[in-house]
């Protein structure tokens, strides 16, 4: 790169006539190129080699610690395409995302307009909603297996109680996704609220003032015809945000069910973790990165589109 | 307030918030009173929520003994600070650089900083962990280090603060015979404080509660962080000491959730910033 700054230094001192910009401008782009090797040495090593290698790996049958591979060209993804496993490590990923991204995003919505304007108890409401996202999950993890635990826990007593059957949500193959998803959306919808509440403030009073003159009064009409439509590009950056950390849902699969039971709770990260660390398998693996790159690059595509849109708005 | 709310809409308001709030709270609760009852009460618990007999040091004791959690807490500390540490001495010249200086790479190397916003760890872990195994370099701390040192979004972040610096200070800075280090040091490091908080609460948070690199990076104890060893210790206690697996629950989750109650804001702003990632 200096050398091709250098190669066009004449092309620039034609341009400007003077000399001591020229001087001060090669002076600065020495600095800047000093100030950013260790960026570009790094960027080159952590983020385009290997994703460089995925993408080779991905066409090989290379498995680690085997002294030589072979090119197996599409094979992986055909195989991939025709797995039951990837379908329903996909199937998983997709159910668990549908249910925790209403419910963090909605919670959210609801709990950012219950505690704003609510003076000290808002901000004591507020505390105690974000207090799990600063939570490590590990151990929550393990804290909420205990909390639905079917003998020993809280809510089963609560449930026997109340005369109603016990739940063992996560030996049940049917309630085991919406039990991790209960785990995902506590700790987000803090998150979320956060995020809304910040679209919130940005809403003039004046328009309130204006509906109100126009007749809408009630809150469910000032909901509607003021908050709703000019919070449309918080909920959508917030729906993106919550989806990219839904389809990475990994921590509490490990924890709490490790895919179990029949393979229900077999989510994208987890199959990708198993098939590239403890089977081994690094094409196949490899194969199932470049999907799940897929998946984050097109909701974080859809995210800049929005970001944009929302700097045009403001 | 709002004139639209009536007595009946606050009340309400206030029932969804306390009902909400316990929700939140209910784990975090359940977690503090097993930690302290006796063994014998946690299996017939059920709703007796206030322990009946307290065995809280036993509980913390059995917890700090046979897991050693202060051992992955260091380890999480050393982890952090390193990755902290690293991640600013590389982002803020870059950052630099990127907000006032010009040099012909400038677009290529932004562009290269907003794709790798989009770019997970699990993405490159594959041939990292392969070029890690092969250098014998597995079970280190440069392991669990090394991916991290590059933060894209510090760079990003810290960019968009120091365009907004005057770029007359900047001049006036040079005249006084600043070098371009000596700006970066002395006036732009006090100048990106707040900046620099928010992004150190951010990534400190990300990488204590991290699980996947460290659980493909570490096998040994040694260099076990907080979340792996909390994984460790509950597939050692599986169904048996719950006192004393909340306990150590408890331990692990409080650094973050205690810095979190002292500087509300900062931690707000910087976990926040994700959503901006």
């Amino acid at each position: 790169m200096d050398a091709i700054e250098f190669a066009t230094m004449p092309s620039t001192a034609t341009i400007s006539a003077r000399i001591k910009p020229r001087r001060r401008g090669r002076a600065e782009a020495a600095w800047a190129y000093g100030f950013c090797t260790p960026v570009a040495l790094l960027m080159v090593a952590i983020y385009l080699a290997p994703i460089a290698a995925v993408a080779v790996l991905s066409l090989t049958d290379y498995e680690l610690g085997a002294p030589d591979f072979t090119w197996v060209g599409d094979a992986h993804f055909r195989a991939m395409l025709a797995d039951p496993v990837f379908w329903r490590a996909m199937r998983n990923t997709f159910t668990y995302a549908a249910i925790v991204v209403p419910a963090a995003v909605g919670l959210g919505l609801m709990v950012a307009l219950l505690v704003q304007r609510r003076g000290r108890l808002g901000g004591v409401y507020q505390i105690i909603f974000y207090l799990p996202v600063t939570t490590t999950l590990v151990a929550m993890a393990t804290v909420w297996h205990f909390v639905l635990h079917p003998q020993l826990g809280p809510l089963n007593a609560a449930l026997g109680a109340l005369g109603l059957g016990r739940l063992d949500v996560f030996s049940d193959p049917d309630l085991v996704l919406a039990g991790l998803a209960v785990i995902g959306a506590w700790q987000l919808v803090g998150f979320n609220m956060i995020l809304f509440l910040a679209g919130l403030t940005a809403i003039p009073q004046d328009l309130y003032d204006a509906a109100a003159v126009e007749g809408a009064d009630h809150p469910i009409d000032r909901f509607l015809r003021v908050t709703w439509p000019l919070l449309g590009p918080t909920t959508m950056f917030v729906l993106v945000t919550t989806c990219i950390t839904a389809f990475k849902v990994f921590d509490t699969v490990v924890v709490l069910t490790r895919g179990g039971p029949l393979g229900r709770s077999e989510v994208l990260l987890y199959a990708m973790y198993l098939e590239g660390f403890q089977y081994f398998r690094i094409g196949y693996a490899s194969a199932l990165t470049l999907v799940f790159l897929a998946l984050v690059v097109a909701a974080a595509a859809i995210q800049s589109f929005l970001i944009d849109r929302k700097v045009h708005y403001g | 307030m709002r004139p639209a709310q009536g007595i009946a809409g606050r009340v309400g308001a206030h029932v969804l918030l306390l009902a909400g709030g316990g929700f939140m709270m209910l784990p975090l609760l359940w977690m503090l009173l097993t930690s302290i009852r006796a063994p014998d009460e946690v299996f017939s618990a059920g709703m007796n929520l206030l322990p009946r007999t307290f065995s809280a040091i036993e509980n913390y004791g059995y917890a700090l003994r046979e897991a050693p959690l202060l051992r992955y807490m260091l380890n999480g500390a050393i982890v952090c600070t390193l990755i902290l540490a690293i991640q600013l001495l590389v982002a803020i010249p870059a950052a630099y650089a990127l907000a006032k200086l010009s040099f012909r790479a400038k677009p290529v190397l932004f562009a290269l900083v907003l794709l790798g916003l989009t770019i997970p760890i699990q993405v490159p872990a594959i041939p990292l962990y392969i070029a890690f195994s092969a250098l014998g370099l597995l079970n280190t701390f440069f392991a669990l280090v090394f991916p991290f040192t590059l933060s894209v979004f510090a760079i990003f972040l810290f960019r968009q603060f120091i365009k907004g610096f005057p770029d007359e200070i900047i001049q006036a800075a040079r005249l006084d015979g600043f070098s371009e280090i000596e700006i970066v040091l002395r006036l732009l490091v006090p100048a990106l404080k707040p900046a620099i908080a928010a992004f150190a609460v951010f990534s400190v948070t990300a990488h204590w509660n991290d699980l996947y690199w460290p659980m493909i990076v570490t096998t040994s104890p040694e260099h076990a962080t907080p979340p792996l060893g909390m994984l460790q210790f509950r597939d050692a206690e599986t169904g048996s000491n719950y006192g004393a697996l909340m306990a150590g629950a408890a331990i692990v989750t409080a650094p973050l959730v205690v810095g979190f109650l002292l500087a509300q804001r900062q931690f707000i702003q910087g976990i926040t910033m994700t959503g901006l990632k």
